[in-house]
């Protein structure tokens, strides 16, 4: 009968579509990671450009972290150390077939002074271009500002990228990736530029793709649909590990996961009460349990791979719920009927908020919850927008924030403490803290911005390391490992700890 | 005016009154959601390292989100009658531009999925309803309800676990060709294969049953030519006119499998403008759900106007 054929017909289409064999071409590289398309413009989600090498900064770092340069071909500063200049690197070409000039590179890095990016907390006072030089004036020696130029707020683009109202409409860099197809804010396809003044690559193409949901990056690196998946979840480190087909590379960065704390409301004002919270939360647990590394466990907010600012001295912040539970009674804050603790009527009743961006976050804090009750602190969880954190932070509302903040927003941690520690407080840092400590800290932060003597930067760092563990503004829980699943056809594959570049230049396909 | 041009109409009454009723209510539900739109923008342009006051302040300034929101509300609806939709809070693009990359990707989905269930559904419908009543038939009724009973998130689920780990045929995510487009195409094919399958059984059913049928045979006609030229457009209309109540179930269901399989169609741009609170976005996406689902109406009654002389004659 008709049915019977054209149903057996419609049988063997299927079949045969589902039988396609992998439509991959062989030398395209597929990068597969967590974050959208959110804008053209660098300083919104332009770190996809500069990790992907479609445009690139002045100044980046190398496989030792050490500041070298990019677009710059080396920096001197002036004997009265407020007057920088970089000089270019002569010879390069944007993928238009502009060539870089210090006009160029000034009018970049001029709107992103303007953009909330990181220049704005440089003390810069002027930027001007020279002959095949750009010259930055600061109104105070500041030591950092080389690691400033490597945020991808800084990125350097060809005129051509830009509207008539100056918006960015395409995004074409000196990189040696051109892009030729955008799907925001999914993706986007690349391809070798010959033009690249770093010369020839092995890679012809590349294409990026953004999974926000962990499960799905995972499947993509053990079905082999991805070359290069970044930021695995934790609970798919141990099958990713075994796996035939790919290699799990993981490594510890200068990305803490930290609890902020609102340390002028009538809860964590006290150190004391700090400090007890500190000592009832189990960090072993979270990072064996929850982030699968035993070894992130947070003794101090900087992970050993930050030399100089590590502090191996200082004693390690212990999990001593007794000592806890003696704080907070010192402290004024007693036991009640049902546990929870209560001062002058009040019962210690916070909420902690945090954001599923990263999946572990949410389950950190429901841990902390759960610690935290053990020694009579009720903690409501609230799970929404990155945004809540500032948001509460501004408005006075916050009491408790998790989140996984970033020390390397610049190749220099202090880029990320100008912003946290400043004497106003920051969105990402001390809230309402004040007193000696913080007042000591402040004034040590400034002075390192225009220390440029190592040993004297030296005993600097150590000092703001030694002030935020005794005071404890900000708590840190764990330290951040990144990860990257690498097919195994790739060999070159390196981790880049400051998050800058996906180092695709160096990747060869091995088959 | 003949019945054709008397629905049209109607449906285009309908389509201008979805569009004000949908912008309206979606941006007074979107300003009563709790949180800081300048600072969830914020957040989805400069990403959690970066957001800040600061930054909110500046999105803030930037478009004039501190105006009181019945002049924001009576400026979108100035320009919707421009057909201008403005510019996505987040990236600044124009939302017009935004949906017609996403719209392009939500029809290439249900277009596929339709193609993929009527290949699916109505053959097995029909196959079944002439052995109505057979152990194949009731076979065909519970495993219709088995994946009916299956939210589209979950079947989705499923075929991703068989067709991407266990055999590696598909890939999981991904939008670039055909073989991306297979696992979600399949997904909502199913759900509505599941239905349709049932309603072109019974109506099969139904027609092998009915006295016109029966003469049919008697006149001498085989049973092939009986149904080709009397069963099937007697069959036909309330399984077309039951595929567009289905288009309700499909819209909703792209919008589920566009997130499980990251899409980049309308429902997942829907879901991305609430979490940004990206207002034009969010007013755009939800419009383009609305008006598609009044066009493809439109589009049935057309069909159904096609098949059967009564509805053509006034």
């Amino acid at each position: 009968m008709t049915s019977r054929r054209t149903l057996v017909r419609a049988l063997g289409l299927t079949l045969g579509l589902l039988a396609l064999p992998a439509a991959a071409q062989p030398d395209a590289l597929r990068i597969v990671a967590p974050w959208e398309i959110g804008g053209l413009d660098p300083a919104r989600t332009g770190y996809l450009f500069q990790r992907m090498q479609v445009a690139e900064t002045l100044v980046t770092t190398d496989r030792d972290n050490k500041l070298v340069p990019l677009l710059a071909r080396g920096w001197h500063v002036s004997d009265d150390q407020l007057t920088w200049t970089f000089d270019l690197r002569p010879d390069v070409t944007f993928q238009d077939g502009t060539k870089l000039s210090g006009e160029i590179v000034a009018a970049s890095l001029t709107r992103a002074r303007t953009a909330p990016g990181i220049l704005s907390n440089a003390p810069v006072t002027a930027i001007e271009a020279a002959d095949g030089a750009v010259r930055i004036t600061t109104a105070t020696p500041f030591s950092a500002l080389p690691a400033f130029l490597a945020h991808h707020s800084t990125l350097i683009l060809a005129p051509s990228s830009h509207g008539p109202d100056g918006a960015v409409r395409s995004v074409v860099g000196t990189g040696p990736f051109r892009i030729t197809s955008l799907t925001p804010p999914r993706g986007f396809d690349a391809e070798r530029f010959d033009g690249w003044w770093g010369g020839k690559i092995a890679t012809a193409r590349v294409r990026y793709l953004a999974a926000g949901r962990g499960e799905t990056r995972t499947l993509s690196a053990d079905t082999g649909e991805a070359d290069l998946v970044f930021n695995l979840p934790p609970t798919a480190f141990q099958r990713l590990s075994r796996s035939p087909r790919v290699t799990l590379i993981t490594a510890s960065i200068p990305r803490t996961y930290i609890l902020k704390v609102n340390a002028g409301g009538p809860f964590f004002g006290d150190i004391r009460v700090r400090q007890a919270v500190s000592a009832a939360i189990d960090r072993e647990g979270i990072a064996a349990g929850l982030l699968r590394t035993p070894e992130a466990v947070a003794t101090q907010l900087f992970p050993p791979s930050l030399a100089g600012w590590h502090a191996p001295a200082l004693p390690p912040l212990a999990h001593d719920p007794e000592a806890a539970k003696r704080l907070l009674a010192e402290a004024g804050w007693q036991p009640g009927a049902d546990g929870v603790r209560t001062k002058d009527g009040r019962p210690f009743r916070v909420t902690l908020r945090t954001f599923p961006d990263r999946p572990e976050q949410p389950v950190i804090a429901t841990a902390i919850q759960a610690q935290l009750k053990e020694v009579g602190i009720v903690v409501e969880v609230s799970i929404g927008n990155s945004g809540d954190i500032p948001l509460g932070h501004n408005d006075g509302t916050l009491d408790l924030g998790l989140a996984a903040r970033n020390f390397s927003l610049v190749p220099d941690p202090i880029g990320t403490l100008i912003q946290d520690y400043d004497p106003k407080g920051g969105d990402w840092g001390a809230m309402n803290w004040t007193g000696a400590g913080a007042a000591e800290l402040a004034a040590t932060i400034s002075q390192l911005g225009s220390t440029f003597e190592p040993q004297a930067a030296q005993a600097l760092r150590q000092r703001v390391a030694a002030i935020l563990q005794a005071e404890l503004p900000v708590m840190p829980l764990a330290w951040f490992t990144h990860s990257v699943a690498a097919s195994k056809r790739l060999s070159g594959v390196t981790l880049d700890p400051y998050e800058l570049s996906y180092r695709l230049s160096d990747i060869t396909f091995t088959k | 005016m003949s019945p054709i041009a008397r629905t049209l109409i109607g449906r285009a009454i309908q389509a201008v009154t979805v569009a004000l009723l949908v912008g309206v209510i979606t941006f007074v539900l979107a300003h009563t959601l709790p949180g800081d739109i300048a600072m969830r923008v914020a957040a989805s342009r400069y990403g959690a390292d970066l957001v800040s006051g600061e930054a909110a302040d500046l999105v803030t300034r930037e478009l004039g989100l501190d105006r009181p929101w019945t002049v924001q509300l009576l400026d979108w609806l100035w320009r919707v009658v421009r057909f201008d939709l403005g510019e996505a809070l987040v990236t600044g693009e124009k939302v017009t531009d935004e949906l017609g990359l996403q719209l392009g990707y939500t029809l290439l989905l249900s277009f596929a999925a339709l193609f993929l269930s009527l290949l699916i559904g109505p053959p097995l419908g029909l196959l079944l309803g002439l052995r109505a009543g057979s152990a194949m038939d009731r076979a065909g009724l519970t495993a219709s309800a088995a994946i009916r009973a299956l939210p589209p998130f979950v079947l989705g689920l499923l075929l991703i676990l068989l067709f991407s780990l266990v055999l590696g045929w598909l890939p999981p995510t991904g939008f670039e060709g055909l073989r991306e487009l297979i696992l979600p195409s399949l997904t909502l094919a199913l759900g509505l294969a599941a239905t349709s399958s049932r309603i072109t059984r019974d109506a099969t059913a139904s027609v092998v049953a009915a006295p016109y049928f029966a003469f049919a045979r008697w006149k001498g006609l085989s049973d092939r030519q009986a149904l080709l030229r009397h069963g099937l457009r007697n069959a036909g209309v309330p399984v077309i006119a039951y595929i567009g109540m289905q288009l309700v179930w499909l819209i909703e269901g792209v919008m589920a499998v566009e997130i499980l399989f990251a899409w980049p169609g309308v429902g997942h741009a829907l879901v991305h403008a609430v979490f940004a609170r990206d207002i034009p976005m969010l007013q755009g996406t939800a419009l383009t759900m609305g008006l598609m689902f009044v066009a493809l109406n439109a589009l049935v009654d057309l069909t159904c106007a096609a098949i059967d002389p009564r509805r053509r004659a006034a």
